[in-house]
């Protein structure tokens, strides 16, 4: 079995196809003009019409990409000080707990996850008084909680590729601690802030199963108003609403992807 | 004479006085930075388990919130009473209906893995042999659908395996069956959904591996006599077991709290513990048994999170 086998680069093919088939095949059918899913009748963009006049697909729409948003903010400054802490500030009592603590949310089952911050927030309220009821501020709480560990895994592997002799160099100039973390590792690790604060904000628009734990009436994010109706069958609007984030989001990572080849070949 | 000690007093006391600001300022920032992160962690992530396990012991009440108290203090007789009811753990090993559902979620999360693996390796080996720009290109085509919806990625395949879907009109038109499977809302569906979603999840650590694959290593094997078959299996596979190890867990562990893919792709007896779960809080309102279920299926986990975590220090070292 050589690197450039045929077996490997058939193999390969399949397994890029089992990956994007059902991807393309949700794209064109979201042009379909029949309500049949499968029946093709021509192409149409009735369903982005009808999706554009549904206003509890974009209530939801809003409410995610508030929780999105701010859920990404706050886990970039939560990971940025985990990673920088597990990888820079050397030993401290605790750490061991502290680096299992930031990987388990990546790989907990989410039902786990939900019931437990559920659960947590209801003793909390019972107790403290806060937080009354659950919306919003709650989804975010719990969506902050495991996007903050893939924003630190993402800052601690970058640390981990660059020596820390910049840093070393600050400091014997005289570099404050704040100063030194401001003006030099902030600016080498920007790279790494930047995509983990993408994938904070793709995650938490994307949960379905821990925003449904935590959140209250009247706030049901974008994943929990699509699944409710594709639980029973397959939904066009659904596909069209598919397609505009898929085309979203592959444009990022296209426009991501092009601008960092530029740069290298600048570099 | 006393100028000079007096100026060398003074000179050693501003030093010993910034070294002691500094060294104040270095450990107040030095704690700040390390508590914040460290303190959220504690309150969302670890003490929530702690109340999932002492809900787990409480009885369904009609009630906001759903549960008795497991404290009850009796002001009249001044006595404090705990009652902890084990009852939901010996519901769970009696019932029969909890066991085969871990049973169940434990095999389709490892019957999946191994699939998973057999359609990653080969890709992942065929990735770290192209040239570094081809190789990018690639890896970017392997990780873009994790960037797009996991819902509508799941989605996608109902559309896909529906009784009128594209899989069953395919077939149909090559003749290879007259009427149409049913693919949906099947076991093998469930499968299906856990290879696709968790794909990446498997490629990306065995690509790290097989990226740092020493290949004159293999060329060696093969100098020596070995044909290619066997010089893969006896040197390529055992250096690769890392990357396998920590691809299998990653799809492992949450394949087998999965909740999604059984609830849209499978069939209604589709058993998986993270669906029970669902089920157990969202229509029988019964928290305390979702705690309970929720326990029992973070101990079962425990094990592979620990392998996980140990595999990960010794590459480190």
């Amino acid at each position: 079995m050589t690197r450039d086998s045929r077996f490997l680069k058939f193999s390969a093919i399949l397994g890029f196809i089992f990956l994007y088939a059902p991807i393309i095949s949700l794209i064109v059918y979201s042009f379909n003009k029949s309500k049949l899913v499968t029946v093709w009748g021509g192409w149409s963009i009735k369903w982005y019409v009808e999706l554009f006049n549904n206003q509890q697909i974009i209530d939801a729409a809003m409410v995610s990409l508030k929780v999105a948003f701010i859920t990404a903010t706050l886990s970039v400054i939560l990971g940025v000080l985990a990673g920088y802490v597990l990888s820079r500030m050397g030993r401290f009592p605790g750490k061991m707990v502290v680096s299992g603590w930031i990987t388990a949310p990546l790989i907990m089952p989410e039902v786990i996850t939900g019931l437990s911050l559920l659960l947590l927030f209801v003793s909390m309220e019972k107790l403290l008084g806060w937080p009354s009821g659950r919306g919003i501020t709650t989804v975010i709480i719990a969506h902050t909680t495991f996007c903050m560990a893939y924003v630190a895994v993402i800052v601690q592997s970058r640390l981990a590729q660059l020596d820390d002799s910049l840093e070393e160099a600050a400091m014997d100039l005289g570099a404050k601690p704040h100063s030194l973390f401001f003006l030099v590792t902030l600016p080498i690790i920007s790279p790494a802030i930047i995509s983990g604060w993408l994938l904070a904000f793709t995650l938490s628009l994307d949960d379905l199963v821990i925003a449904s734990f935590v959140s209250g009436p009247g706030n049901s994010t974008l994943p929990m108003v699509i699944f409710s109706k594709i639980r029973f069958g397959v939904s066009p609007e659904v596909n069209a609403l598919a397609t505009i984030m898929i085309l979203i989001v592959a444009i990022g990572v296209i426009a991501a992807m092009w601008q960092m080849r530029k740069k290298e070949n600048v570099l | 004479m006393s100028n000079v000690t007096g100026t060398f007093w003074l000179g050693h006391y501003n030093t010993i006085r910034t070294k002691f600001n500094l060294l104040k300022s270095i450990r107040w920032g030095r704690l700040s930075v390390i508590s914040i992160p460290s303190v959220w962690l504690a309150i969302f992530f670890f003490i929530p388990f702690l109340v999932v396990f002492k809900i787990s012991l409480a009885e369904p009440a009609i009630a906001v919130p759903p549960y008795t108290d497991l404290f009850v203090w009796d002001a009249d007789n001044a006595i404090a009473e705990i009652k902890l009811k084990f009852g939901n753990y010996l519901y769970l090993w009696e019932d029969s209906f909890y066991l085969d559902a871990y049973l169940s979620s434990v095999k389709i999360a490892a019957v999946s893995t191994f699939f998973t693996l057999l359609i990653g390796f080969p890709m992942a080996y065929y990735i770290a042999g192209k040239k570094s720009s081809t190789r990018t290109l690639l890896l970017t085509l392997v990780i873009l659908p994790f960037w797009t919806s996991f819902l509508l990625r799941v989605y996608a395949w109902m559309g896909f395996l529906k009784k009128n879907g594209i899989v069953n009109e395919f077939l149909q038109a090559i003749g290879l069956i007259d009427q149409p499977l049913q693919l949906l809302q099947t076991d093998f569906a469930v499968y299906i959904g856990i290879v696709y979603t968790y794909l990446p999840f498997m490629i990306l650590p065995l690509y790290t591996t097989l990226e740092k694959l020493d290949g004159s290593l293999i060329e060696a094997a093969k100098d020596l006599g070995a044909s290619p078959v066997k010089a893969f299996f006896l040197v390529t596979l055992p250096m690769c077991m890392p990357g396998i190890f920590a691809g299998c867990l990653l799809v492992f562990i949450p394949a087998v709290g999965e909740f999604v893919i059984p609830a849209l792709l499978g069939a209604s007896d589709t058993l998986m513990i993270g669906r029970v779960l669902w089920d157990e809080f969202f229509q029988n309102r019964d928290w305390p048994m979702a705690s309970a279920v929720a326990t029992v299926m973070l101990i079962i986990l425990v094990v592979p999170i620990m392998f996980l975590r140990t595999g990960k220090n010794e590459e480190k070292q």
